[in-house]
């Protein structure tokens, strides 16, 4: 459990990162160092550099912009917990982070970094997808901004190009009118999901509208569940279960027909948490 | 007998005037260990110190055709690549066998596999470098070349005539078997008014140690002399080992056993890997390290509890238990474990079926297999979790099918606690257990009547909670009916040396280990109290030995009951040794003397008549003054083993309380209880904590905790994320009551505490399950661990 040799160099501008990023091209970008260290002890992985980004000044912070709310990639779970702007303008991921790890993992893990990751079981991504949020990649070109559902390409794969650092992600604040619901099921306190649920909609009179599902834990990437969102538009709890068109595979925790019949549990849950609201 | 909470009663022989003993008082070590100046084998760095990491199969039984190392040998730092040929020159293979499990049998094994792996993990090549992560480097660059073999990883078919024999040699793949028929079960089942009969299954698990296992081998070339830093339960049997298989005396090996962070019987086995580093510092001449990183420690620390019961209880309406049957299969990997052997799990299920009960009647056959898996051996509570379930669970299903309370049939069952000695079925001798007392101290602990009626009312809200109750036996203190009538050399017996110093001060040697259990601070407050001083004059010194008397060390739950017993006679005998001095400076006879609270006093008006320091100060340093003849004999050694019972059992029974989401499968453990009878307790705080320890590994087994092999005998959870340890968020409260019936055998009156709570609760919380899914027509739940896959399947969901 020792990492092959690598060379380490901590970048202290974002200029600098991507510099080094463009000229060494298996180099890898530390973040939290959450996923990656231990990626790099059980040799999964052979990095020849790591750069390190947590010197660089402004790539954590949280702000509300023109009806956004914006997360600098370098911006530690805890510290998004303990923010009145997630609180207040980004319920779900508010609701979604006392979920992810424990407060160790927490302490140093980032958005961003999950984000990059792109674990199929996280929370985060599925968070993104569900409020069609966005990420924000700079590379030597200049910065470019990517939809959540153009983002997450494959297990562990994003459209990030390798010369390029996520930089930032951007959420809609949530409105008036938004409803969120959030339920994971995991054997353990701070285990990834074995299913999980990130959900967004529009109240609309007695009922709800633009309902996105967004599941983890169930495939290569977070999925959205479109016809169960399009009965859940019509009310219809039960329609929406029956009409889940997820397929998840089987894994060690428990057959993909076990995730099925459980995202079925989650979803009348989390339909519950966005009526109630409504 | 007296039921007490925290604080047992006063004992009469113990009750000494400065009495630790029944006290909480704080362990020696935490200070130490708390600022981070523990000393664990990792800790320890050598001058020319090597770092070993060996190369492992990825196959569960391959030929080893060719190593090629050219490229791994002119990798940085790169001291020797040794190959399993090279180290056998230098050390002898082992077998595990015992020969009062009659006909067991296993093939010899050898510290890295010759030309033969035999499970995934087995190490087939060593390679040695001046850092562990350059020893990694070149280890990729090893080309080991394999030619595959067929797998035998189902024990169901291992004994099939068209499956491979794993070791040609023995002829099948039948390690070890046995047979037991007591009374007339076939009888006693056909007139039962009922007979239940279902298959447990228990999942392959194992116990993740905190500090993974480590060692330093030192071999010394110009003193012909091997020190070996190990993090071991058992320093002089490993002691014993290492000489007998690099042929050298036993004083040519030092073993020193430091810290040690957690074992749970894991550290207390013959590893092939720790074997080979001993070997490689003989064969290089220099100290050589391994510590075991998490992932080789999933494949190669031993396993245990992979067993296929088929079990049968008879019943009659009054409730009378008329009969036992189990068949037991379980599959231990390729090697019989050395030198505790794997048969021992097997042979404890068929001894401790039934045990807390008055049924005569009783059938057992049990087969243990070869197989091409990790190897299995003894874990906390050996074969306890298995034996507990299967019988309380029988009892449960017995219960719910004649329609009578669970805890009122287990009265009607439950060997009388005013009938001692008395023996099981299988067998067994007891000396004295308290099986009613302590069942009806949990029924008052965790009001049983009242936990019923809210039980009733939640289920009309849809809410499903369940109690489920294990009553057990424990194996304590073992003499040498374990293993020294089968010819292992594990001593039973253990010893303490008390020491007087020069200012008055005492330390005490002992052969018990301390793994983190405690085992120091008794040691302590048993000397504190047998010779008299407080206990901040006391030292202990553990695990080493050229330093402390013969001893076996930790495991059984023997430290306490035996390391203790050793101390409070070694107490004794230097109280007497100093009152003699005492009574000849004082002229006065040593009889109407006691040391009290450090100081010699008048026993009968306890008034100050030396201190310790200044008699030391005599007896050391103007023993001139000292009249002719008298010779102060300040150090004094004793050696306890129990001879009276084989065992010195303990009993007692646990409850669980627990919520199941019907809907998820999932379950919410909501308290747990255990009451126990250890006898004599030493330090409350230390058995309590026993007793929470061992419920939630008890618990890892019920819930969570599962090797899962495939077909092919890959291990597919093998690391911390996928392999499920119970972990803090998940466990319930767990309330702790005590029963105090002392053994005889022993003056302190001490049993073991280590493992009851291992025993009891994997029993407990599947008839919690049972329990709480009954009224939904559920099928009983008998498939350890529970997975919400497996609740809702027997809820039909999926
Ligand atoms: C015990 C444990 C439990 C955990 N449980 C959960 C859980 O329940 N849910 C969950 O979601 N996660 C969990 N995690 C993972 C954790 O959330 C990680 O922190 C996260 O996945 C990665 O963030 P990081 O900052 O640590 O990234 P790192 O580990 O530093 O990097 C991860 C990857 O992303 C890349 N990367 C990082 N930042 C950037 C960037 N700005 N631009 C481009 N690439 C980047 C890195 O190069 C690397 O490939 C757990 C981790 C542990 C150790």
């Amino acid at each position: 459990m020792k990492p092959a040799p690598f060379a380490y160099k901590k970048a202290r501008t974002l200029d600098e990162a991507m510099a080094l990023l463009g000229g060494q091209p298996d180099a890898r970008l530390l973040a939290g160092g959450q996923s990656l260290i231990a990626g790099l002890n059980m040799r999964l992985s052979a990095p020849s550099l790591l750069i390190d980004i947590n010197g660089i000044a402004g790539l954590d912070g949280i702000a509300l912009k023109d009806g956004k709310v914006e997360i600098a990639a370098l911006t530690r779970y805890a510290a998004a917990e303990r923010s009145d702007i997630i609180a207040k303008h980004a319920p779900l991921i508010a609701r979604a982070l006392p979920h992810i790890g424990h407060v160790a993992i927490r302490n140093r893990g980032t958005l961003g970094g999950s984000l990059a990751y792109a674990d199929p079981a996280a929370e985060l991504p599925a968070c993104l997808l569900a409020l069609d949020g966005e990420v924000e990649a700079t590379g030597p070109k200049g910065k470019r901004s990517i939809k959540a559902v153009d983002f997450f390409k494959g297990l562990f794969e994003t459209a990030l190009r390798p010369d390029e650092i996520l930089t930032a992600l951007r959420l809609p604040a949530a409105g008036k009118d938004s409803r969120v619901g959030f339920a994971e099921l995991a054997r353990r306190h701070g285990d990834y999901a074995m299913v999980g649920l990130a959900a967004s909609a529009r109240a609309a009179g007695k009922g709800l509208a633009d309902v996105r599902l967004a599941y983890f834990g169930v495939g290569a990437t977070a999925v959205r569940a479109k016809k169960a969102e399009a009965a859940l538009e019509k009310s219809d709890v039960e329609a929406a279960v029956a009409a889940l068109d997820l397929d998840p595979p089987d894994d060690v925790q428990a057959t993909g027909a076990t995730k099925k019949h459980l995202a079925g549990v989650l979803l009348r849950r989390v339909a519950q948490q966005l009526m109630e609201a409504a | 007998m007296k039921i007490t909470e925290d604080s047992p009663p006063v004992l009469t022989v113990l009750d000494r005037p400065n009495s630790y003993i029944g006290r909480s008082v704080p362990r020696p070590n935490l200070q130490r260990l708390t600022q981070g100046r523990g000393q664990y084998v990792s800790d320890v760095s050598l001058p020319r110190m090597a770092h070993v990491a060996f190369l492992r199969s990825p196959h569960a039984h391959a030929r080893i055709v060719k190593i090629a190392a050219d490229k791994a040998k002119k990798a940085p730092g790169v001291i020797a690549v040794v190959t399993g040929a090279e180290v056998a020159k230098v050390m002898t293979p082992w077998v595990g066998v015992l020969t009062h499990l009659k006909g067991l049998k296993s093939a010899p094994q050898y510290p890295i596999a010759v030309d033969r792996a035999c499970w995934q993990g087995e190490a087939v090549c060593a390679v040695v470098a001046k850092t562990r992560a350059q020893a990694e480097d070149a280890c990729e660059l090893v080309e080991v070349t394999y030619e595959e073999l067929p797998v035998v990883a189902d024990p169901e078919t291992a004994l099939d005539p068209k499956t491979p024999v794993i070791q040609p040699e023995l002829g099948d793949n039948l390690c070890f078997e046995r047979k037991l028929e007591v009374g007339e079960p076939d009888k006693a089942f056909a007139s039962s008014d009922a007979v239940i009969e279902t298959t447990f299954l228990f999942g392959r698990h194992t116990g993740v140690t905190t500090e993974p296992r480590a060692v330093v081998a030192d071999w010394n070339e110009g003193e012909q002399r091997l020190t070996v830093y190990q993090g071991t339960q058992a320093p002089h049997m490993m002691q014993n080992l290492f000489a007998k298989h690099l042929d050298l005396a036993e004083q040519q090996v030092r073993v020193i056993t430091k810290d040690v962070g957690g074992s749970f019987g894991i550290k207390v086995h013959t590893y092939a890997d720790e074997m080979a580093t001993v070997a490689l510092s003989k064969l290089l001449k220099r100290p050589v390290k391994f510590v075991a990183d998490r992932i080789e420690s999933f494949v190669t620390d031993i396993h245990a509890r992979d067993h296929r019961i088929k079990a049968k209880i008879g019943v009659n309406n009054d409730g009378t238990i008329t009969a036992f049957e189990i068949d037991d299969l379980t599959g231990i990997g390729p090697y019989s474990v050395y030198p505790r052997t794997s048969g021992i799990e097997a042979n404890q299920v068929v001894n401790l079926v039934g045990g807390p009960y008055t049924t005569p009647n009783y059938r057992a056959v049990a087969r243990v297999v070869f197989q091409n898996k990790n190897v299995m051996c003894q874990y906390r509570a050996v074969g306890h979790p298995i034996a507990v379930a299967v019988t309380e669970g029988l009892v449960e299903l017995a219960a719910a099918k004649i329609g009578m309370d669970p805890l009122e049939l287990r009265r009607r069952n439950l060997l009388p606690d005013d009938n001692y000695p008395a023996q099981s079925a299988a067998g067994l001798k007891f000396e004295k257990l308290s099986h009613h007392e302590t069942l009806a101290h949990l029924d008052a602990l965790m009001n049983y009547a009242g936990l019923r009626a809210e039980q009733k009312k939640l289920r009309e809200n849809g809410i499903y909670r369940g109690i489920g109750f294990a009553s057990f036996i424990e194996v304590t203190n073992p003499s040498a009916a374990f293993y020294g009538v089968g010819g292992a050399k594990i001593t039973s017996q253990d010893g303490a040396t008390l020491k007087l110093d020069a200012q008055g001060h005492i330390s005490v040697h002992t052969g018990v280990t301390e793994q983190g259990q405690g085992a120091e601070a008794v040691m302590a407050q048993v000397a504190a109290t047998s010779f008299g001083v407080p206990l901040d004059r006391v030292r202990v010194v553990t695990g080493d030995t050229d330093n402390t008397p013969y001893g076996g060390g930790t495991w059984a739950s023997r430290a306490a009951g035996i390391g203790g017993e050793a101390a409070w006679q070694a107490g004794k005998a230097l109280r007497a040794n100093v009152l003699a001095v005492a009574g000849s400076m004082l002229q006065t006879k040593p009889e109407t003397l006691d040391i009290r609270n450090g100081v010699v006093v008048d026993a009968a008006s306890g008034s100050e008549r030396l201190t310790l320091a200044e008699l030391a100060r005599v007896a050391y340093f103007r023993p001139d003054t000292l009249p002719a003849g008298v010779q102060a004999e300040l150090m004094a050694t004793r050696h306890y083993v129990p001879r009276a019972y084989p065992f010195a059992f303990t009993n007692g029974v646990q409850a669980s309380w627990l919520e199941v989401d019907v809907e998820t499968g999932f379950v919410k453990l909501l308290k747990h209880w255990v009451v126990e009878d250890c006898g004599t307790i030493i330090n409350p705080q230390l058995v309590d904590e026993q007793m929470r320890g061992g419920v939630v590994q008890g618990i890892g087994a019920a819930l969570f905790e599962h090797c899962l092999y495939d077909e092919r005998g890959q291990l597919l959870n093998g690391n911390m994320a996928d392999y499920l340890v119970p972990m803090a968020m998940e466990m319930p409260d767990i309330e702790c009551g005590h029963v105090v019936s002392p053994t005889a055998d022993s003056e302190l009156g001490a049993k073991g505490a280590g493992e009851a709570g291992t025993a009891g609760a994997p029993a407990c919380v599947m008839n919690a399950i049972n329990d709480a899914l009954r009224p939904l027509g559920a099928q009983p739940l008998t498939d350890m661990p529970f997975t919400p896959e497996k609740i809702l399947r027997a809820l039909g969901k999926v």
